[in-house]
């Protein structure tokens, strides 16, 4: 998984049904010194994560299971708010 | 799998239930000569690890579940072990 900065929306005017109810956040991956580490993408999100809140995130398959049954065409998925984190 | 340094620790209140109780940990990957590569990773801890340990990480979702045994958990990185020592005959 990766941290990350939730910094927008994004809303469908058509989509695949399997999309339907999924909220969909643009997300920030960053380093643990708050840099950008990587480009800002769109994630699935089931935890209710908001605009400018940390976030970690899951790549791949993993995004779509917190949405089981329904089959969800994630391919990043925010799994988690991150209250704080130490270095060191 | 890949080597790693744990760099530091997560707390995450509110996340997916599947991940309830699980460490969460900072992990920068490694080169063989223990320079970083690549960006830090946040992984679960499957093997009791600490800031300041090199680590094995393994990156593939079913093993990363397993690695905490639990069944479909939305997790793509696990801590499997702590490294004693890395052999590079020369």
């Amino acid at each position: 998984m990766q941290l990350g900065k939730v910094v927008g929306t994004v809303v469908l005017n058509n989509q695949n049904d399997t999309l339907n109810g999924v909220s969909l956040l643009l997300v920030q991956p960053i380093s643990s010194s708050r840099e950008p580490a990587g480009r800002v993408i769109v994630a699935a999100d089931s935890v209710g994560a908001g605009v400018g809140e940390h976030v970690f995130f899951v790549r791949g398959k993993e995004a779509s299971f917190p949405f089981y049954p329904t089959e969800v065409p994630a391919d990043a998925g925010i799994v988690g708010i991150v209250d704080q984190w130490d270095i060191g | 799998m890949i080597l790693a340094r744990v760099v530091g620790t997560v707390v995450s209140t509110q996340k997916h239930r599947k991940l309830e109780g699980a460490k969460l940990l900072l992990v920068q990957p490694l080169t063989l000569e223990d320079t970083p590569r690549g960006g830090e990773l946040l992984a679960v801890d499957g093997a009791g690890a600490g800031v300041g340990e090199k680590v094995l990480i393994v990156l593939e979702g079913r093993s990363a579940s397993d690695a905490i045994g639990r069944k479909a958990a939305p997790v793509d990185a696990a801590i499997v072990g702590i490294v004693d020592t890395v052999d590079l005959p020369s």
